[in-house]
C-alpha cells in the first residue's frame, strides 16, 4: 500500500512484517523514531509473539540481541554513531558466533567533537566486524532491505546492518510502498538456526580456539561473506518477483553505458548526484553514477567491470579515514588495480555539511577537465583551517580547537564562552 | 518542482506542517518529500522545514535554498533570520499575523511583487479560538491553500486526520476552514485592487 510517512516509520513496518520475535535497543538520536514506533506495535499487538525488552546501553542491547538469536529467536536492534561505538566489542562477538541479527545503523557523525548529524563514519568503523553491510540510496530501498535483510542472515548465518542515512532518510516523509503480510511471508521463511541453546540438546556456542583453529573459523566467516556475495543478487530477483520491484542488489548502475567519468557513491546522497548528472548529460557529458549497495561484502567485481570503460573515477564517500582520505575510496581503488583510470577521493557530507547540486556540479566539472586531485575535502572553508593551523603555529597554548574554530566562523559569540 | 520552506520556532510545530504538506500533496496524487534541517530542537528557536512537490520521483536531497514559496510561523524571526534568503522573484510569502507587510517593514522588500502573492493570516488567533492552543502550523497550512492553489482544503483536512485524531482532528480542521478563507478573501481583495489600479 501506498502511504506517505516518515522514513523511520517505513522501517519500523517492515521490520513488524518480518515477524521478530525479540526487539532490544538503547534509544539514540537518529535511531529513535524505529524503535519507538515497533515498541508501540509490539505494545498494541501490532507484532505477534514478539517481546520488546528495554536495556541499559547499547553494548547491553547487542548482548541481549546476542543471547535471544542464539535461543533461535528472530532478533532486531538499531544504533548509531557512539551507540555503535560503545557495543562494539559485541557487534563483533554477534558476527564472530555467525548469529543473524538484524540492525538499522541510522548513519550518524562520530564525536569528538559531538555532531548528531549524518555521515557513513559510525558504520564505516565496523566494516572489518565481519558483519554484511548494507547502504540504503531512499527510504523505499531503506524498507525493502530489511526485509531481504532477515533473510540474508539468515541463509548464511551472519548479522546483517542497514545502513540508512540519519535525519536525511530517516526523517524525511516520502511515499512508499509498504507490502502486505501475505508478501512477506512469501519472501521471508520462519527462521531455521543452524545452532540453538537448547536445554534439551545442550552445545556451547562460543567456545575458545587457539592457534590450531583460529584462521580456519576465521577464513569461514569470509568464505560466509563470498556466499553472501553470490546470494546478495539472487536474493534481489526473488524480491522483485514477489514485490515488483528492484531493490538490493550489490550494485546500482544509473547511466554508465558509455561514461567517461563514473561517480561512486552510498547512500541518499545518490539521489542529488543523479540529477546532477542528469544536468551534466544535458550538457553533452559523458557522466555515469556507480551506487554501492553492498559495502560488505564489497562487490570487487562488478565494481571493477562497472568502472573499466571509464577514464576517471570519482569517489565521493561520507567518511574520512584520518591519516590517509578515503574508506570508500581504498576499495574501489582495489577494484581498479590494473585498470589505466585516474582515481579521485572526494570527503563530503562529514556531520550533516550539505552536499549541494551546486558544489557537485563545479566538483565532476574539475574533474573532467582534469583538475580534481586525489584527496579533496568537498566546500572546506580553508580560511577556517588556515586560521588555526596559524595559530597552533604561534601559539603554544592555542587551547581547544572546535571552541577556536567556531568563534572563528561566528557561531559562538566572542568573550561569551 | 515547487518548492516551500517554512520558517518558525521550536513547539510551533514547524516540521509537522511540513509533513503534513507533503501529506496533503500525496492526498493529491502527487510525489511529495518533507524533511527538518536539525539544529538544537529547543523550544523558541528558530526551526526551519522543507517540502518539495512534484509531479515525478523526488531524487534531491539538498536543503531548499531557492524557495517557490515561503511560510513564515513567527513574525518576529524577520528580526533574527534571513527568511527570505534565495526566494525566487515573486514567490508566494505567507505570514502568520494581523499587520500587513508595510507594518512589518518589508514595503521596500515586495515592491515589486504581484500583490496576491503577498498573504497574512492570523494563525495563532485563530489556532487559539478553534484548538485552544497557540499552534498556528495547520491554519497556515490551509492559508497556503488558498494562496498558491497547490493543494486543495480537502487534502489539508485529510492530512489534518492522518495527523491528529478526534477533536483535536476536528478543532484544526475549523481552524483551517477559517484560514482558508481569509486568504481566499484577502487575494480576491489584492486581485481587485491591482485590476482597479489596471
Amino acid at each position: 500500500m501506498l502511504k506517505q510517512t516518515e522514513g523511520s516509520h517505513a522501517v519500523a513496518e517492515a521490520v513488524g512484517l518480518c515477524r521478530p520475535e525479540v526487539i532490544c535497543a538503547y534509544p539514540i538520536s537518529p535511531q529513535t523514531h524505529i524503535v519507538e514506533g515497533l515498541g508501540e506495535m509490539v505494545k498494541a499487538g501490532e507484532i505477534q509473539d514478539c517481546e520488546f525488552i528495554n536495556v541499559e546501553s547499547e553494548f547491553a542491547a547487542m548482548s541481549v540481541a546476542i543471547g535471544s538469536s542464539a535461543t533461535g529467536a528472530r532478533t532486531y536492534t538499531a544504533t548509531a554513531s557512539q551507540g555503535l561505538l560503545f557495543m562494539a566489542e559485541a557487534v563483533y562477538n554477534a558476527s564472530g558466533l555467525g548469529l543473524p541479527i538484524v540492525m538499522t545503523v541510522a548513519n550518524r557523525a562520530i564525536g569528538a567533537p559531538i555532531n548528531i548529524w549524518n555521515d557513513h563514519t559510525d558504520a564505516l568503523s565496523q566494516r572489518d566486524s565481519g558483519w554484511i553491510q548494507l547502504f540504503a540510496e531512499t527510504n523505499q530501498e531503506a524498507l525493502d532491505l530489511h526485509i531481504q535483510a532477515f533473510k540474508l542472515a539468515e541463509e548464511v548465518s551472519l548479522p546483517v546492518m542497514v545502513c540508512m542515512d540519519g535525519f536525511i532518510l530517516t526523517h524525511a516523509y516520502e511515499r512508499v510502498d509498504v507490502p502486505t503480510q501475505e508478501q512477506v511471508d512469501a519472501f521471508l521463511p520462519p527462521y531455521e538456526p543452524r545452532q540453538v541453546l537448547d536445554p534439551t540438546d545442550p552445545v556451547s556456542i562460543g567456545a575458545m580456539v587457539g592457534p590450531e583453529a583460529f584462521s580456519e573459523v576465521r577464513y569461514l566467516a569470509h568464505a560466509k561473506q563470498m556466499q553472501a556475495l553470490e546470494l546478495i543478487p539472487r536474493l534481489a530477483e526473488q524480491f522483485k518477483a514477489v514485490f515488483g520491484r528492484d531493490s538490493g542488489g550489490l550494485t546500482h548502475s544509473y547511466l554508465l553505458d558509455d561514461a567517461e567519468t563514473v561517480v561512486v557513491a552510498m547512500g541518499s546522497v545518490l539521489g542529488t548526484i543523479k540529477d546532477t548528472v542528469d544536468e551534466m548529460r544535458a550538457a553533452g557529458e559523458k557522466i555515469g553514477v556507480l551506487g554501492i549497495t553492498s559495502y560488505r561484502p564489497f562487490p570487487l567485481d562488478n565494481v571493477r567491470a562497472a568502472l573499466q570503460n571509464a577514464q576517471r573515477v570519482v569517489v565521493l564517500e561520507k567518511s574520512l579515514a584520518v591519516g590517509i582520505g578515503g574508506v570508500l575510496s581504498t576499495d574501489v581503488r582495489m577494484a581498479m588495480s590494473g585498470l589505466q583510470l585516474h582515481g579521485h577521493t572526494v570527503v563530503a557530507g562529514l556531520g550533516g555539511r550539505a552536499i549541494t547540486r551546486k558544489s557537485l556540479r563545479a566538483l565532476f566539472a574539475k574533474a573532467v577537465r582534469g583538475e580534481l586531485g586525489h584527496l579533496t575535502f568537498l566546500d572546506l572553508d580553508w580560511n577556517v583551517v588556515n586560521k588555526q593551523l596559524e595559530r597552533e603555529r604561534t601559539t603554544r597554548r592555542s587551547g581547544p580547537a572546535a571552541e577556536s574554530m567556531l568563534r572563528d566562523i561566528g557561531v559562538i559569540a566572542t568573550g561569551i564562552v | 518542482m515547487f518548492q516551500v520552506r517554512i520558517h518558525g520556532r521550536g513547539g510551533q510545530g514547524v516540521v509537522t506542517a511540513a509533513e503534513m504538506l507533503s501529506i496533503a500533496a500525496f492526498e493529491e496524487g502527487r510525489h511529495a518529500q518533507a524533511f527538518p534541517s536539525f539544529g538544537s530542537e529547543r523550544t523558541g528557536a528558530p526551526v526551519v522545514a522543507f517540502c518539495r512537490i512534484a509531479d515525478e520521483e523526488i531524487r534531491l536531497r539538498e536543503p531548499i535554498m531557492e524557495p517557490d514559496a515561503l511560510i513564515i510561523q513567527d513574525p518576529t524571526l524577520l528580526l533574527q533570520v534571513d527568511v527570505f534568503s534565495g526566494l525566487k522573484k515573486g514567490g508566494y510569502i505567507l505570514i502568520n499575523t494581523s499587520r500587513t507587510f508595510a507594518e512589518l517593514g518589508l514595503g521596500d522588500y515586495v515592491r515589486d511583487w504581484p500583490a496576491d502573492r503577498l498573504c497574512t493570516v492570523p494563525a495563532t488567533d485563530l489556532s487559539r479560538k478553534h484548538v485552544g492552543r497557540p499552534m498556528p502550523n495547520v491554519p497556515l497550512l490551509a492559508g497556503f491553500a488558498a494562496a498558491s492553489g497547490i493543494i486543495r482544503l480537502e487534502s489539508v483536512i485529510k492530512a489534518i486526520n492522518a495527523k491528529f485524531s478526534d477533536r483535536v482532528a476536528s478543532n484544526n480542521s475549523a481552524a483551517a476552514t477559517e484560514a482558508y478563507q481569509f486568504v481566499a478573501d484577502e487575494i480576491k481583495a489584492a486581485r481587485h485592487e491591482e485590476a482597479a489600479h489596471a
